[in-house]
């Protein structure tokens, strides 16, 4: 089994809308939503949830008013200015370092596991698919997506798929990192828009970094071809396999107002005719 | 006045936005790149940079001289980022929230902090227009220490424009909190709907005033409107597609200054949201 994770560094360049085509186009694969923090891909793929669990991870300190004698050693030692002068610990500033709660005399302070978002399982039209959702607000976005990939593989391996097919965070931080570690490739979907080459160029840096290999297509390529080239000029520069343009094709907006990826909505739409190029030339890459 | 600009979604129009409504007001007002991951601010403002510093984060380092292996520090962190392992002590740094536990608990004060390097903040400007943004180091995991010591340099004299990451989570709860006004800028598809949802539920649990751009608005439905109607949310601006605008922004050049009809617009926008922020 192999698991391609589908990231860009910016927001916004197409990643979902490909995955969900990609999704109509293999066979013998599982699918995964790793974007944790604004997970869409399940708009498209309408699952049907089988199990749903709660996912806890790190703590919040709450001091306990009645035992607190106001000594201040909790305000003292706190990197976060997370407790008040009334020695009220604010949620959101708390890092979950446990410190003040190690160090109050009184033991006047809890320290609980937090409940910060829900991951599923699910049977979708294209197979089985693990996603999740992290709490507004929340903090472990990384630990999530390092589970819910984990589930997604355990899936794959159960039903013997040949693929797991991950839609990955935006940025090159926490999230994104715990989504490449023993990943087979990553496909990066960029823009050719200053911005995109900007942020592909980071984010190529982050998975060579880790030494996940990776290759590139460039999604509305026609809105300004010289700039697309040039991106494609720095991916074969860093060996970068670079495997497609996709054009711009409003087809891809109408295709998920209808909740239906590119390949239902319209087989013969060139985005759709550009993808399968682009899924053909991937899973000869994977050899899959 | 500080307006925070976010959307949940990625690549709705935050940046386009942040860039046009500073230029369009040309002078004192300063934007603070907070999308520290991906800044795209700087492609668009091109400002003089003046200066560069490096921002780094402590971390444990070991003497192992003093270390008796006792492993009080391996207890108390709550991130696995140090651990005893047989006659050694292994920090793991990648890990390390610097919350000092460690440090502090160690009876044999055989540890002290170093740096790890977060990335760098560069400082600069454009004609009237203050510039600062963070560059997270690639490889590194932990934006919010950086973005927080980006709002560092919030200038109160003057409006902050804070360009926010995508998401909902704790990055851009560092760059919305504390802001007199969040602008949320999404696109009136299913995904930037479902998005929008989970921003101004962020927003709400601020207690932030906030206020819709909507980009691209004549491609996709109308769901996106008629969730504002019903979340009270205020539409101040509304953006269609338009290829010129999207062949103006693959250049990297500014909407008000190709087509300047534009900068009208950002202005009425700004006093929309003076009205609704003060």
């Amino acid at each position: 089994m192999k698991e391609i994770v589908i990231i860009s560094g910016k927001g916004g360049t197409g990643k979902t809308s490909i995955v969900a085509a990609f999704a109509s186009l293999a066979e013998n694969k599982a699918l995964c939503d790793a974007d944790v923090d604004a997970a869409d891909l399940h708009l498209i793929m309408d699952p049907e949830i089988k199990e749903r669990h709660d996912f806890e991870s790190g703590r919040t300190a709450i001091i306990n008013q009645d035992k607190c004698t106001e000594c201040g050693i909790c305000r003292d030692l706190c990197r976060w200015d997370a407790i008040s002068a009334d020695f009220v610990v604010d949620s959101i500033e708390c890092e979950g370092c446990g410190v003040c709660y190690y160090f109050c005399p009184e033991e006047a302070i809890d320290f609980p596991l937090n409940t910060c978002g829900e991951w599923y399982l699910s049977d979708t039209r294209f197979g089985p698919m693990a996603h999740a959702r992290l709490g507004i607000a929340e903090e472990n976005s990384g630990k999530l997506v390092s589970l819910i990939r984990q589930e997604g593989k355990k899936l794959a391996e159960e039903k013997n798929l040949d693929l797991l097919l991950t839609d990955g965070p935006p940025g090159i931080g926490c999230p994104v990192i715990a989504s490449l570690g023993g990943a087979a490739s990553v496909l990066i979907v960029s823009e050719p828009t200053v911005s995109g080459r900007h942020d592909m160029e980071r984010v190529a840096e982050l998975a060579a970094f880790f030494n996940i290999p990776a290759m590139l297509c460039v999604n509305k390529f026609d809105l300004n071809p010289e700039q697309g080239k040039a991106i494609e000029a720095f991916a074969r520069e860093k060996n970068i396999g670079v495997i497609g343009r996709v054009p711009f094709d409003p087809a891809f907006t109408k295709a998920m107002v209808q909740g239906k990826t590119i390949v239902e909505f319209d087989g013969r739409s060139e985005g759709c005719e550009a993808v399968k190029t682009i899924w053909k030339e991937l899973a000869q890459g994977l050899e899959i | 006045m500080i307006i925070s600009i976010a959307s949940g979604k990625g690549g709705t129009g935050k940046t386009t936005v942040a860039t046009n409504l500073a230029v369009s007001l040309g002078s004192d007002v300063q934007i603070l790149d907070c999308d520290v991951e991906e800044p795209n601010s700087h492609l668009f403002i091109q400002p003089t940079i003046e200066e560069v510093e490096t921002i780094t984060t402590p971390v444990p380092e070991v003497d192992m001289e003093k270390c008796n292996l006792c492993g009080k520090c391996g207890e108390i962190c709550q991130f696995k980022a140090i651990v005893v392992i047989g006659e050694t002590v292994l920090p793991f740094l990648e890990l390390c929230h610097s919350c000092g536990g460690c440090m502090e608990v160690c009876p044999e004060k055989a540890i002290t902090e170093t740096g790890r390097e977060l990335g760098v903040i560069e400082r600069g400007h454009r004609n009237g227009i203050e510039f600062v943004h963070g560059k997270l180091r690639v490889g590194e995991a932990m934006s919010p220490p950086l973005i927080k010591k980006v709002r560092e340099y919030t200038n109160p004299d003057i409006l902050t424009i804070i360009d926010a990451p995508p998401g909902t989570s704790c990055p851009v709860i560092a760059s919305m909190r504390g802001a007199d006004f969040v602008l949320l800028v999404t696109e009136p598809t299913p995904f930037g709907l479902h998005d929008l949802k989970l921003a101004v539920g962020a927003v709400k649990i601020l207690e932030i005033p906030c206020g819709l751009v909507i980009n691209r608005s004549d491609m996709g439905d109308d769901q996106v409107k008629k969730y504002a109607k019903e979340e009270d949310v205020p539409v101040l601006m509304e953006i269609p597609f338009d290829r010129r605008i999207a062949e103006v922004y693959s250049r990297g050049e500014m909407i008000v200054e190709v087509m300047p009809e534009w900068k009208e617009r950002f202005l009425e926008l700004y006093h929309s949201i003076e009205k609704i922020a003060v």
